[in-house]
């Protein structure tokens, strides 16, 4: 819904809500904000005012008018951030139980993607290896385990709403679960350098048995040349 | 050429202005020594074996280089005392005796990491050292500029004029020196 | 409160020397009017260079690899380097310079009633150093390599290798730049901070003072509470660079993460540093032109006083998907949405200031209202990146640049032109021309929303930050998006197009524009009774205070506003 951005993932629809509430609250609060401003610049204006008066702010009935917005706009500060909490937490403190795992390795400037293979078992002999372009099945959860082999990138996927930064030394685990089947982008989203604006990646999304056949289609190649995967993971971008 | 402002003279908050500028200098430079610190201590927690490299260093240097900071911190003292009591030449020597206080740190420092670098312990030796040399080498740096500056005012006290920037500059050295207390134990003792 | 003897109100001001003379007289004056001219011309010359800068990779965007006028072609290293530089000057070499350091310099000897800041030969090696930062910036562009392309944030390792930024000179200078000018403005915040607290004319009680000058010495404290763990960061960075030492190097037991807490434990402070003074400059021009006292002017100081304070909390909103612990996320989520309340009570007693009012609309008076509206967008689009659920999504897009570019530049060219044409009568003698300065509030203030506007929407679609080219992603180099960063870019040029307006009547009004009276705009804070300009020294005889600095309207007088130094 976030204006023509499909849907696809299962939290993409409940970030889209977090959006849509924060709109609606900050909204009114914004629209009722410049009236009353615009308003005020009209009313008292000095061609209908010539003379101004002497308001020292601890009028009652003045007051209210800070006080009462005041204590409304913390009861709509505690809805957002309620809200905010639920939906960071689903997505950054959650695990669900995972049907599927990928390697995500970010390095100056490609992503490489490591895919289970025909057994499953991601760190095997049939793993299939592929750059820049992820493939994975609709309504299976994944866990993806992000790396970086030199400076931070970020793996972006506009169509997941899901983003997470990459960090040198480190394995971030995450999670998605596609819940549509489309070729969609992956953007590098923290600045990596002069080829940050070439790192781009594809996300192919397709139905459970599609992407069977193309697992098996690739991770019996993989298994037939045996590559050295420890290799692959801590070289250098030699292959 | 002085620069004396009415601004300068006046005191709406009855404090004398300059120490009111001491006290907003020191805030601005806990911030600093703060965030070398508190980087340096979280390090430190999540990598153990980083006493193991701050077994090499030189408690004795440590511990006689806080002995001669507090006691050129005595004589900032005894130079304000003199400055209170009008004795400009007093209140110079005192604070000249300061001064060769920190020059003792300096050359005991300089020892200690001429030892230290000839034996492989560089800035560029791990973890530990790289904040060792970087803390110390900022407190350092700061003494030398405490010197530098306390000369001036010494050299200006001596003729017996602003005496009230003896004081100043005595709060500035007691706050490296606190500095130091607080390097001293994180960076020698803490094994 | 203060007793300062009477001698000092009635004797003529013995100011401590006579001015120096020619071109020593701009080279080593103290005079702090003068220091505050180079830091605020300084600031202007650094935002034409940064607002090429602006001009020249949007057109990149907007024309993917078009040869731009006045400039040639834009390849993927010069982009960075431009958008990081851009973004750099804007902050630190803009904004600081002038609604901190120009407007502080100018504002508060004046407005306390004073001849001079109380340490003038420190204000004076404040702006020596602040210019050789601005200096060491400016060289570092065109060092072998190039300048520093890893953007304003400089996270490491890109920033920490040569091997990765490719520019080793460029980021070690960059650096230094920084660090120069951080130095510089710690030297500077005591002046505004001692000045204030201890120089104030007799009768001038804490809360006589006026806004403007509360705001830029609670900013100060900020600044100087707040950038020192960066500048201990700094040196670690330039460590790193140069020294072979390992703090960010994750590859040597070091952590790149550190650098971001570091940086924006102080960044996020400093927006409200850069904020304050401009919120201050609003202040005191929307009393003056709608003859109103401020409206709860204690309570102003204390929700500014609170913004402050709660600032220091809420910086990790800038890392949630940096890898930090996602438990954190929770607390500074809760302290930064939490935030937006004093800062919206401070709006609300701005916009209650106009009530009762009998408002003209000046030029300054335009400005200041446009500060609040447009500022008004960039606090509620805040919240959605406070919202750390849809930070996941909105965080490194388009969003937040427009997000930040709605606080920013209300902050530094709305505030900054506020503040410009307001004093502009005081500081040069001159009135600047209504029909000029209207035009120009226009042709700046329509194109700027077109510029931004659209960025909103490129960011809910997904578009990515600092990518010189949207062409190479399929999803983003759609007909209507390009059309949007068109539009935008065509904004850009009209908009600094109609700043030549400016720059015209700024110099012609200078040296040619009607003579200003002392009070032109009939206010009622100590500067205006003064001669326009002051002469150095500021006053011949030192004024005293004896009321608030907004009695406007005061029942049972005839006229509608009483300076602050006119006898009861």
């Amino acid at each position: 819904m976030l204006l023509n951005l499909p849907r696809a993932a299962t939290f993409a629809g409940e970030i889209d809500g977090l959006v849509v509430l924060v709109t609606w609250l900050v909204g009114v609060w914004f629209f009722a904000t410049q009236i009353m401003f615009f308003w005020l610049m009209w009313r008292f204006r000095a061609g209908a005012n010539p003379k101004s008066q002497y308001i020292t702010g601890k009028e009652p009935h003045l007051k209210r008018w800070i006080n009462i917005p005041h204590l409304l706009i913390l009861l709509c500060d505690i809805v957002i951030i309620v809200a905010a909490v639920r939906v960071w937490v689903r997505v950054k403190q959650t695990l669900p139980p995972a049907d599927d795992t990928v390697r995500i390795v970010g390095q100056q400037w490609t992503w490489a993607f490591q895919h289970s293979g025909s057994d499953g078992a991601l760190d095997t002999a049939d793993d299939v290896w592929t750059s820049d372009t992820l493939h994975v099945a609709e309504g299976k959860t994944y866990h993806f385990l992000l790396e970086s082999r030199d400076v931070l990138h970020s793996f972006f996927v506009p169509v997941f709403r899901l983003k997470q930064d990459a960090i040198p030394g480190r394995t971030i685990t995450g999670w998605f679960k596609p819940t549509r089947t489309g070729t969609y982008d992956i953007l590098c989203a923290e600045i990596c350098g002069i080829g940050h604006g070439i790192m781009g990646g594809r996300v192919v999304i397709a139905s459970a048995e599609q992407h069977a056949a193309w697992v098996q289609q690739h991770s019996a190649v993989a298994s037939a040349t045996p590559t050295d995967t420890t290799a692959v993971a801590s070289a250098g971008a030699s292959n | 050429m002085s620069v004396k402002t009415i601004a300068t003279q006046r005191a709406s908050m009855n404090i004398p202005t300059g120490r009111l500028a001491v006290w907003w200098v020191l805030l601005s430079e806990i911030v600093i020594f703060g965030g070398v610190l508190a980087s340096y201590i979280l390090h430190r927690l999540g990598h153990p074996e980083w006493a193991e490299q701050a077994a090499h260093t030189n408690v004795w240097a440590g511990a006689f280089n806080t002995l001669v900071l507090l006691t050129s911190s005595l004589s900032a003292v005894l130079a304000h005392q003199a400055a209170e009591k009008g004795d400009g030449p007093k209140a110079a020597r005192l604070l000249q005796l300061t001064v060769f206080g920190g020059l003792v740190f300096l050359i005991v420092k300089t020892f200690e990491w001429r030892e230290e670098i000839i034996h492989g312990y560089t800035l560029q030796a791990g973890g530990f050292w790289s904040y060792y040399y970087t803390a110390a080498g900022l407190h350092a740096f700061h003494v030398l500029a405490g010197m530098v500056i306390m000369l001036w005012v010494a050299n200006t006290a001596r003729k017996n004029q602003e005496l009230h920037r003896v004081e100043n500059i005595g709060i500035y050295w007691h706050f490296v020196d606190i500095v130091w207390i607080f390097l001293f134990p994180l960076l020698y003792i803490a094994k | 409160m203060s007793h300062t003897t009477t001698v000092e109100a009635h004797a003529p001001a013995p100011h401590g020397h006579a001015e120096p003379n020619g071109f020593m007289k701009y080279l080593w004056s103290t005079d702090h009017k003068i220091i505050s001219f180079q830091y605020m011309f300084t600031g202007m010359a650094m935002a034409l260079i940064a607002g090429f800068m602006a001009y020249v990779f949007r057109m990149q965007i907007a024309y993917p690899g078009l040869n731009v006028p006045l400039f040639g072609h834009v390849s993927p290293d010069v982009y960075n380097a431009l958008i990081t530089n851009h973004g750099s000057i804007m902050v630190f070499w803009v904004a600081m310079p002038v609604l901190l350091a120009g407007f502080g310099n100018y504002l508060i000897p004046l407005m306390c009633g004073c001849d001079d800041m109380v340490f003038p030969r420190i204000n004076r090696l404040s702006y020596q150093l602040f210019l050789l930062s601005a200096i060491v910036l400016l060289v570092s562009l065109f060092v072998p390599g190039g300048g520093f392309g890893g953007a304003w944030t400089a996270y490491p390792p890109l920033s920490a290798q040569a091997k990765y930024s490719l520019t080793p000179m460029g980021s070690t200078l960059w650096v230094i730049a920084v660090a120069l000018e951080f130095v510089a403005f710690l030297l500077g915040g005591i002046n505004f901070i001692v000045t204030a607290m201890n120089a104030r004319a007799p009768g001038m009680r804490a809360f006589d003072v006026p806004l403007v000058v509360w705001f830029i010495v609670v900013a100060s404290l900020l600044f100087m509470a707040s950038v020192g763990p960066l500048i201990a960061g700094a040196v670690m960075l330039l460590f790193d660079q140069n020294l072979g030492t390992a703090f960010y190097n994750p590859t040597r037991g070091g952590d790149p993460v550190l650098w971001q807490h570091l940086f924006w434990f102080f960044g996020h402070p400093e927006v409200y540093v850069v904020l304050l003074p401009a919120m201050g400059i609003v202040a005191e021009i929307i009393t003056v032109f709608a003859r109103k006292k401020m409206f709860a002017y204690k309570t102003v100081i204390y929700t500014v006083i609170a913004t402050g304070a709660l600032s220091f909390f809420v910086w990790a909103h800038h890392q949630f998907v940096a890898g930090i612990d996602p438990r954190m996320a929770n607390v500074f989520t809760v302290t930064t949405v939490l935030i937006s309340i004093p800062i919206a009570e401070m709006c609300f007693l701005y916009i209650a200031t106009l009530y009762g009012g009998s408002i003209r609309f000046t030029t300054p008076m335009l400005w200041a209202l446009a500060f609040m509206a447009e500022f008004l967008i960039g606090g509620v689009t805040g919240i959605y990146l406070g919202a750390s659920g849809a930070d996941i999504f909105f965080h490194d897009t388009y969003f937040v640049v427009a997000h930040f570019h709605y606080t920013f530049y209300p902050i530094a060219i709305i505030g900054g032109m506020a503040g410009l044409t307001h004093w502009f009568p005081k500081m040069f003698g001159r009135m600047m021309s209504e029909r000029l300065g209207k035009i120009h509030f226009w042709g700046t203030i329509i194109p700027f929303n077109f510029i931004f506007i659209p960025m909103f929407f490129l960011g809910l679609s997904g578009e990515h930050r600092r990518i010189y080219d949207y062409t190479h992603f399929p999803d983003l180099a759609t007909p209507e998006m390009q059309a949007l960063r068109i539009m935008s870019t065509v904004a850009l040029v009209v908009m600094l197009l109609f700043q030549f307006v400016f720059l015209w009547n700024f110099i012609v009004s200078a040296f040619r524009g009607r003579k200003a009276e002392r009070n032109p705009w009939k206010a009622t804070t100590l500067e205006w009774t003064t001669e326009s300009p002051p002469p150095h020294g500021n006053w011949a005889e030192l004024p005293t205070v004896h009321r608030g600095p907004y009695e406007y309207a005061t029942p049972g007088r005839d006229t509608d506003y009483w300076p602050q130094n006119e006898k009861a």
